[in-house]
This record gives C-alpha cells, sequence and structure tokens, in this order.
C-alpha cells in the first residue's frame, strides 16, 4: 500500500469535509442572526458573531448555504455508502466499546498510532453529528416549507415544535465542534491527514 | 442593484413626499451585504479580498431568486395549510409592520374604493358594501412570520380566487401586484392568488378588521410568511412584469412561502 494510492482520507472525503465546515460556519452564524430577530428563549447570540448584518442579509447566506450544505452532505452519503467505506470505518461499534475507548481516552491512553482507524468514540461521535445535520435539513424544511411537507411537519410535532427541533440540533452540532476541534487540536497530526490525505 | 426603482401609481403628493423620507432611510439597508459579509471584527470574506462585495451580493441574489424558482415548483396547489380549533387562537395577536402602532394608518369606510387594474376585464372601482355584499368564508390559520415566530388567527371574507374570476382577471397572468395605504406594497404568484386558502379578509376574529389588522381589508395567505400578506390594500393589479415589494426590494425572497 503506498501513500499516493491510498491515502489515509480519500481525495473526495477532504473535499466534502471542508465543504462542509465551510457550509456549517456559514448555517450557524446566519442561523444565529435569524433567531436574534425572534429569540426563542430569554437571550440573543452577539451581534459580532452572527452574519448576516441584518434579517433580510442572514437569511439570504442562510437559503443560500442550505444548497451547499444539502448537496455536498448527499455526495458524502452516497460515496461513503457505495465505496464501502462507511460500513468499515464506523462499524462494528458497541455501546460497551465506546465506554472502553471512553475511559482509555479520559486517562489519556488511548492509541493514536493508526489514523486509518476511527476508534469507537470517535465512530460513536461521527455518526452522531451526520444524524444530527440530517435532523438540521429536516427540520430546516419544517421551518421553510412548513405546509408543503405535511407528513415532516407532523413528525416534527408542527411548526413551533420544529423550531425548537432546529435549535437543539444546532447546539448539538457546535458542541459537536468544539470538541471536534478540541481533539483536533490535541492530535495535530489528523488536521494535516485531512488536508492532505496523509 | 438590491433597490429597485419602485412604480407607485395613483398616490398624493403627501404619499409621496411620506414615501421618499422613507427612501433616505434606506441606503443603510443598502448596505447590508457589506456588513454582513463580516464575521464581527473579522472579516471574513472581504477582508481576504477572496471575493468583492457586489459579486457575492449578486450571487445573494441569484441564489434568491433560484429559491423563487424552487418553491414556485414545490407549491402544491391542492396542499392547504392546517387549520385550527378558535380555541386555539393567539391573544391578542401581534402587531407588525414596518412602522408602529400608533403610526397605523385611518381609513375612511365611506370614501373607501377598491382601484382594480392591469390585465383585469372589469375595472370599476369596489366601495366597502359591495365587498361585504360578496360570497363571505373564513378559516383559523396559522400566521407565520420572515422572523420565526408564528400566532394563530381567524380571518374572514372573500375566497381570492373567486373574487379574480368575478373581476375577470387574466389568471394565466404571472403577478398580482398590491398597493396599500400605508404606502407598503407587495406581490405574489398566481398559484398561490389562486389558491383556496387565500382570502380578501374583512373580518379578523368575526369582527369588522381593526385598523391595525388591516381595515379595511387584508389579503391573507396562510400558504405564504407575514410580510407577503399585505394590509389596508387599496389597489390590486394583474400583471406579467414583475413588481417587486417593499420588503422583497430590500433582499427579503420574493416568493416567501411556507
Ligand atoms: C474548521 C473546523 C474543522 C476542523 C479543523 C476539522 C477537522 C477534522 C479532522 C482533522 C478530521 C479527521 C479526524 C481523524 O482522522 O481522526 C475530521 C473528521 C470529521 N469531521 Fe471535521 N473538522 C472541522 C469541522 C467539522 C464540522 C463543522 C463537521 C460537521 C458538522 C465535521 C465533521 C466531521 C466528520 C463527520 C468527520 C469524519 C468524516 C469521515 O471520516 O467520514 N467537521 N475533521
Amino acid at each position: 500500500m503506498t501513500d499516493a494510492t491510498h491515502p489515509i482520507h480519500p481525495a473526495w472525503l477532504r473535499a466534502t469535509h471542508w465543504i462542509n465546515a465551510l457550509a456549517v460556519l456559514i448555517m450557524v452564524t446566519s442561523g444565529w442572526r435569524i433567531y436574534n430577530a425572534s429569540p426563542l428563549f430569554g437571550f440573543q447570540f452577539a451581534k459580532g458573531i452572527t452574519l448576516g448584518g441584518w434579517l433580510g442579509g442572514a437569511i439570504m447566506w442562510h437559503f443560500a448555504a442550505m444548497w451547499l450544505l444539502a448537496a455536498n452532505g448527499l455526495i458524502y452519503l452516497v460515496c461513503n455508502v457505495a465505496s464501502g467505506r462507511f460500513a468499515h470505518k464506523f462499524f462494528p461499534l458497541s455501546p460497551r466499546a465506546i465506554a472502553a475507548d471512553l475511559l482509555a481516552a479520559l486517562r489519556g491512553r488511548l492509541s493514536h498510532a493508526d489514523l486509518r482507524q476511527y476508534n469507537a468514540v470517535q465512530r460513536a461521535a461521527y455518526l452522531f453529528v451526520v444524524a444530527d445535520a440530517l435532523l438540521l435539513v429536516l427540520s430546516g424544511l419544517v421551518l421553510w416549507k412548513s405546509v408543503q411537507f405535511p407528513l415532516l411537519r407532523e413528525l416534527l410535532g408542527g411548526y413551533e415544535s420544529a423550531r425548537r427541533v432546529h435549535f437543539f440540533a444546532m447546539t448539538a452540532m457546535v458542541a459537536f465542534v468544539m470538541v471536534h476541534l478540541a481533539m483536533v487540536a490535541l492530535v495535530p497530526r489528523t488536521l494535516l491527514a485531512m488536508i492532505r490525505g496523509r | 442593484m438590491i433597490k429597485k426603482p419602485t412604480r407607485m401609481t395613483g398616490i398624493d403628493g403627501d404619499a409621496v413626499v411620506k414615501q421618499a423620507a422613507r427612501r433616505l432611510e434606506q441606503p443603510a439597508r443598502r448596505l447590508f451585504l457589506r456588513s454582513s459579509l463580516t464575521l464581527g471584527g473579522l472579516s471574513l470574506l472581504s477582508g481576504c479580498a477572496i471575493v468583492d462585495e457586489d459579486s457575492a451580493e449578486q450571487v445573494l441574489m441569484k441564489v434568491s431568486r433560484f429559491n423563487d424558482r424552487v418553491q414556485g415548483w414545490l407549491f402544491d396547489p391542492k396542499l392547504l395549510a392546517p387549520t385550527y380549533p378558535e380555541s386555539m387562537i393567539t391573544r391578542p395577536f401581534p402587531f407588525n409592520a414596518y412602522y408602529d402602532e400608533d403610526e397605523v394608518p385611518e381609513i375612511d369606510a365611506a370614501s373607501y374604493r377598491l382601484e382594480l387594474g392591469g390585465l383585469v376585464a372589469d375595472k370599476h372601482a369596489w366601495t366597502l358594501p359591495e365587498l361585504q355584499a360578496l360570497p363571505q368564508t373564513d378559516q383559523v390559520t396559522r400566521h407565520i412570520c420572515v422572523e420565526g415566530w408564528s400566532a394563530i388567527g381567524k380571518w374572514g371574507g372573500v375566497r381570492f380566487s373567486d373574487f379574480l374570476s368575478r373581476v375577470g382577471a387574466d389568471t394565466s397572468a404571472r403577478y398580482i401586484g398590491f398597493k396599500c395605504a400605508d404606502d407598503y406594497y407587495t406581490s405574489i404568484d398566481m398559484p398561490t392568488a389562486l389558491h383556496a386558502q387565500t382570502l380578501l379578509t374583512l373580518t379578523y376574529d368575526g369582527r369588522q378588521l381593526p385598523p391595525r389588522y388591516g381595515f379595511p381589508m387584508k389579503l391573507r395567505m396562510p400558504t405564504k410568511l407575514g410580510y407577503k400578506n399585505p394590509k389596508h390594500i387599496q389597489a390590486i393589479f394583474v400583471t406579467n412584469t414583475y413588481p417587486g415589494g417593499y420588503w422583497e426590494d430590500q433582499g427579503y425572497n420574493w416568493f416567501g412561502g411556507s
């Protein structure tokens, strides 16, 4: 196996990962600006960390980046599943393995020798964030077109309930990203691999 | 390029002055993309000059027009917005406009006329009693605001599709435009105009539409966001020329469907 023919991360994965990171950045920061127009809870996001300038600008960004997020996410899922990578990278996965790896990680005893292998905590976290992104897209569809997607709307408990689902799914994604970035900072070699493939 | 010149016809001098005064406030809004391109103190894109502001603005506007087409394509004319029992009506129903509640226009019921224009066979102006004499219907639906909040209300009036066929409107035209007594203006697509739940409302919660909710007449579409539902309507015109709208000309999505 040479590095050139078998990189740690195939080129399509690296491309979709970084496009996704950009799309998520735009979606989250413009979403915060939209939230500020009518806060669900008793707080607002500081204007300085939001994107769009005013509600109309934020909505334009949000409803443009949503295509990037959805199309790129679809490419990621299709390539991942069709290539068989999804099955062997993320499975097998058991609660027992997650608990064991979590414990090892907390003790600083998790091995990072082989960057080709995700440990059980990584597997769980990545699967979680993929599912969470899907939930964000589906709840977003209900907010955007609640009349046109009646089944989805009722599954999420109606328009007002979908707003809350969308908000908490965003919160979960931001929490993932913060942990994700901390992990990358702890093992910077993974970042090089995600950029260069090696 | 965000601001399109607006064609306001048939309005008095006073209104023109008021309109001009409002327009003066708007250059600030025109800059929305300038500020929108910066993430707080950090310049996200403009700072590193990857894209200049004008081209970013143009791309966002193009995507917004693309989103208009997607929504037109997604719109199912037979699909109804959910309706609710009267017990679920939001009380008090929120007031919302681009001005404060004490600036709500006062309209004299006796001299009120609804003017019709454009591709309409019978252009006679309608009085309020004439509109009230048409068959009426009502519905309890959810009003969804572009800001995110929603509220349930009960509106009653004339089914817009009935009204359009009565006046001989060309329903193959693309747009229907509205001009309002509060200088608001907007426009909608024909399929939404013909939707069964689109009403020219004359009542709110069983009573004559109060000034704050758009006396004497508001177009109510549960398939569109709040800013697409004009109040205090004075003129309706059918056209194939894109008429824009008060918020739409500043960057809100034109279709604005839900
Ligand atoms: C700029 C911010 C980001 C950086 C620096 C970053 C970095 C990385 C790195 C280095 C890896 C490889 C981990 C390893 O090999 O052990 C990775 C994988 C991953 N990241 Fe990120 N990431 C960022 C943003 C995001 C965001 C916003 C999401 C999703 C919301 C995300 C989701 C993922 C997923 C799902 C994987 C696994 C992909 C796979 O193997 O299929 N990342 N990221």
